[in-house]
């Protein structure tokens, strides 16, 4: 808290210096709001990379507000740019990109960078990340706390069970059979969890890709929430719970699914890739981390935050978050910040260091997520999104808590989803 | 040294502007500009703004989430206010004859009321939290496995209730006591030397004489019941399949999550509508009420 | 329910036991917030008597987020509402009081509007006001709108009212002005209200949420509430020792001076529900 009241006082007294000669300092200053929606100490090591590039750039001070959720910072970014104290960048989510553009407020990447360098260094992203940042062949989002699902698994219960702790179920038959023998009879366990609060389209953008389906088009102006497969995949997802018994049924909360997995009560769960750090550090048990299980194919949307810069910038404010988005997205950065967190390292350099390579090294499953990058598709992202989510997410609650069927619930979301769809068509 | 009546009443006025000017300014205006908006249909970067009538009165009753947050809202104040009322009027009837202790326990009736919903939001989520969540665990020491409370549709307004319930008692109760204070105790004299029992008093003297505080904490309470949506940021955002949102916190969605501020303008409409009806309804009772006395 | 009898003291009564078993499952909730709090994460839902106290769930609580500052934001932010309420209110109230001038009942009437309508009903539309004025994200912002209490003008009429108009002649014998006249009749007769109505307003404006969660963005107006709704979003998957400790941070200082204060605070409440 200390440093915070020291980087305000220097925030302030830059703005005093920079008022009082406007000529002499050419002090930038940066406000950027950003989320947590992983566990760990995530915002000591956002400060503690923010305080290493203050360090290395004198001539810039940035305020780095932790906004609560996805939810929450857009909300706060958003707000903070009608009132008139706005923030110049922001990591958000990656899926907030049509929002966004459609309320005005961000910069294409592509009228910020000037040199070929800057331009190169936009193409240096694994090019499944860069999928839900860039629409009309521009660059809106440029990937930081970039995940995909992954499926974690308690390999001491697999042993209990006689099961081989190396041989995650890769299929979604062998997930139930696996299940169902760890599952235990009195109920003070459960074989498998996928959580249905907080996030429940982007667990089930998975299930739905395993099924060979996606959930919307590449202009965002269209969803399939109704296909056959989307709808087999829910009836998927409802029948873990309803029928093979290895899920609670009802809805599955997901800030208190990690420490569920902790004390036991289940023996997988499906969960962000951004927990690994949490889960290694807590884990009183063996656990090992897989990809998901395919049923027509692998499968698993991509998740998490990117940077965006706001249009609402002096030039030089533009250069300088340009500056700070590459330091925090820079190969060592992005290693450090991945060892640190579960996230993914946001490019192949990244995962070329030495940091990462000897971490792999030591310890595999951090390179379960990029090796998941092969079957991983944009996560669910149209026109009008928040709404469209929460259709989704309805839907989904409504089918899994038994008030409806997955046909008639999806065949709702989708009928409302085209409705509002109707005007950017 | 009289003053004038018309400087009386120029200072009257100014001593009335700067409280005049904030109510204008944050409750006049803004209920203006909400039924003015309403009526808008909100741009949207390039999309401009446009008169569109009542279109969004029209999205309103198509509209399943705004009929189950409806429904929610009177499942709600159906749920908190009787049980509320009836356990503060026990709670100021136990208080208030002396008894070792009564002071404190007094004050553990009351505690619930200063803490803001957000915290006790924060306390019984960890009671609600299936398997490792308090009351899962009590239920599983004998045997019993709890339902997932916030997280069945069924269950959910019902835990929340009980919260709200938990919170709100120990508040109603004061009111309750400070009526208790204003009743003379010649009734109970005249009632004991009639030689009328406990329950005879309470149905048919001190119930009848409490009634105008018991509607008068009534209607407030429906007011306050529409008003407070903090547990909803904490323990369900509104779900399981929105079985858990109310009003208010829909409005906000809309408004802040969705950016649809005409939209958000019509459900501030009709919550605007039920209000003031709530609040003729009291004013006439408030009005008799002041009649008895 | 036998209502005759008083016991004499030290002897608990049937109703007596009735009333602590009542309290105590109501005070259980909180209670134990404490033990959570106070013991680690393991024991959270295991009752050990002999169970380590900790502090460090607590240490970890302000670590992970500045609920100092939080604290020192809400202490000003009721500070200022307070003194706006009081000096605004005073005077509405004294005008609805003392004072003949046309319109003054539809005036008042207007105002009782505000007791339904406060001003988060209307968040949305307050809050572009906000912006309009470029208040968002500052500590007045999101005062100001409690300023012109209803139920502050409510009650300081009643008690300006009551004031025997007989003081009001003597001071204006003396020579005072109308608003000597207050400072010097009115207000010092009506520091019972003035306290009562601080210990609720206070108490109202601390626990407040809805409307400081969307006005403040920084840690720098953001009040303990809203720090901890924050705080405690469930998907950061914060484990509920340090969300315990947490929430006894933020109601600790409300609680601290309720405890201390506890008849005041009853008495306020009580005295402005009379009203």
């Amino acid at each position: 808290m200390l440093g915070k009241m020291k980087r305000v006082i220097c925030g302030v007294a830059a703005a005093a210096c920079l008022a009082a000669t406007p000529a002499m300092s050419a002090q930038t200053e940066l406000t950027m709001y950003y989320p947590v929606a992983v566990g760990g100490p995530l915002t000591k090591v956002v400060d503690g990379m923010v305080d290493d590039f203050m360090k290395e750039n004198k001539d810039i001070t940035v305020n780095a507000i932790y906004a609560g959720n996805y939810n929450d910072a857009r909300i706060k970014a958003l707000a903070a740019l009608k009132s008139g104290k706005p923030a110049q960048l922001s990591v958000m989510f990656s899926i907030d990109i049509y929002e966004l553009i459609n309320q005005d407020a961000i910069v294409a990447f592509d009228d910020v960078v000037e040199t070929d360098e800057e331009r190169a260094w936009l193409d240096s992203f694994y090019p499944t990340l860069m999928e839900n940042g860039k629409t009309d062949g521009k660059t809106w989002g440029i990937p930081f706390q970039r995940s995909t699902i992954v499926m974690y698994y308690n390999k001491d219960a697999f042993k209990a069970a006689g099961l081989d702790p190396e041989a995650p179920p890769a299929t979604w038959e062998e997930l139930v059979s696996v299940g169902k023998k760890l599952t235990a009879d009195d109920g003070s366990r459960w074989g498998a969890m996928i959580p249905s609060t907080g996030y429940p389209y982007w667990m089930f953008g998975a299930l739905a890709m395993q099924n060979g389906e996606v959930l919307m088009n590449d202009s965002g102006n269209a969803t399939y929430f109704d296909n056959p497969g989307v709808v087999e995949a829910l009836q998927f997802w409802k029948d873990l719970g309803s029928q093979h018994k290895i899920m609670p049924e009802g809805t599955i909360e997901w800030g208190t699914l990690r420490q569920n997995f902790l004390e036991e009560k289940t023996a997988i769960m499906w969960h962000s890739t951004g927990n690994l750090t949490a889960v290694k550090n807590n884990a009183s048990f063996d656990f090992g981390v897989a990809m998901l299980p395919a049923n027509k194919r692998r499968g698993t949307p991509t998740g998490g935050g990117n940077f965006y810069i706001f249009k609402d910038s002096t030039p030089a404010e533009k250069k300088a978050a340009l500056k700070l988005i590459r330091f925090m997205t820079s190969p060592e950065r992005s290693a450090q910040w991945s060892v640190k967190t579960g996230y993914m390292g946001v490019s192949p350099a990244a995962y070329a260091t030495s940091t990462l390579q000897n971490y792999v090294k030591e310890f595999p499953y951090a390179a379960v997520a990029r090796d998941q990058l092969e079957h991983a598709t944009a996560e669910l992202s149209t026109h009008q999104t928040g709404r469209i989510r929460k259709l989704l997410d309805d839907s989904i609650q409504a089918a899994l808590t038994g008030r409806s069927t997955p046909e008639e619930a999806l065949a709702k979301a989708q009928d409302q989803a085209t409705m509002l769809l109707k005007k950017y068509q | 040294m009289h003053q004038s009546t018309s400087e009386k009443a120029l200072y009257g006025w100014l001593l009335l502007l700067p409280a005049a000017i904030l109510l204008f300014t944050f409750t006049y205006y803004p209920m203006a500009g909400t039924l003015f908006d309403s009526l808008v249909a909100e741009g949207r970067g390039s999309i401009a703004s446009r008169f569109v009538g009542l279109a969004n009165y029209r999205m309103l009753l198509e509209d399943q989430v705004f009929k189950t947050v409806l429904l929610n809202n009177l499942l709600f104040a159906l749920g908190t206010i009787p049980a509320s009322i009836g356990l503060a009027l026990a709670m100021a009837l136990m208080v208030d004859r002396s008894f070792t202790g009564r002071g404190l326990v007094r004050m553990a009736f009351f505690t619930p009321t200063i803490l803001p919903m957000i915290a006790v939001a924060n306390i019984w989520l960890f009671f609600y939290t299936p398997d490792i969540g308090l009351i899962d665990s009590l239920l599983s020491l004998i045997g019993i496995d709890g339902p997932n409370w916030l997280g069945t549709p069924s269950t959910v307004l019902p835990a929340i209730i009980v919260m709200a319930i938990w919170k709100e008692a120990g508040f109603f109760m004061i009111f309750y006591l400070a009526a208790l204070q204003t009743i003379s105790p010649e009734f109970k004299e005249a009632a004991r030397i009639e030689g009328a029992g406990g329950w005879y008093y309470f149905r048919r003297v001190l119930f009848p004489l409490l009634m105008p505080t018991t509607l008068f904490i009534s209607v407030n309470a429906v007011i306050n019941s529409f008003k407070l949506v903090d547990h909803l940021f904490v323990l369900t955002k509104g779900g399981p399949d929105n079985a858990s949102n109310l009003l208010l916190y829909y409005i906000y969605e809309t408004a802040f999550s969705y950016f649809d501020a005409g939209y958000a303008a019509s459900l501030t409409a009709v919550l605007l509508l039920i209000l003031t009806t709530l609040a003729l309804v009291q004013f006439f009772v408030f009005d008799r009420r002041i009649h008895y006395r | 329910m036998s209502t005759w009898k008083t016991l004499p003291a030290g002897v608990v009564s049937l109703q007596g036991l009735a009333g602590w078993l009542l309290a105590i499952v109501w005070v259980a909730p909180l209670l134990y917030a404490f033990w959570a709090a106070f013991h680690p994460a393991a024991y959270a839902v295991s009752f050990e008597i002999l169970a380590p106290l900790t502090l460090d769930n607590f240490r970890q609580a302000l670590t992970q987020a500045p609920f100092l500052r939080y604290g020192i934001n809400t202490f000003v932010l009721v500070t200022l509402i307070l003194a706006g309420q009081f000096l605004l209110c005073t005077l509405a109230a004294y005008a609805f009081a003392r004072f003949t001038f046309p319109g003054k009942s539809i005036a008042f009437a207007l105002v009782l509007v505000q007791l339904m309508i406060t001003p988060e009903i209307l968040i949305v539309k307050n809050y572009t006001t906000l912006v309009n004025l470029g208040l968002v994200d500052t500590i007045p912002g999101i005062a100001i709108p409690y300023m012109a209490s209803a139920f502050g003008i409510f009650l300081l009429r009643q008690t300006f009212k009551s004031t025997p108009v007989e003081l009001e002649e003597a001071a204006r014998l003396e020579g005072c002005g109308f608003i000597r006249i207050l400072l010097k009749v009115y207000v010092p007769l009506a520091k019972p209200t003035y306290l009562a109505y601080g210990l609720v307003s206070v108490s109202y404006h601390w626990n407040n949420f809805l409307w400081p969660l969307v006005v403040s963005n920084s840690v720098e107006t953001r009040p303990l509430t809203v720090g901890l709704g924050v705080f405690g979003a469930p998907e950061s998957g914060v484990d509920w020792s340090i969300v315990s400790a947490a929430t006894l941070l933020s109601v600790a200082p409300l609680l601290i001076a309720f405890l201390i204060f506890q008849r005041q605070f009853v008495q306020s409440f009580m005295h402005a529900g009379i009203k």
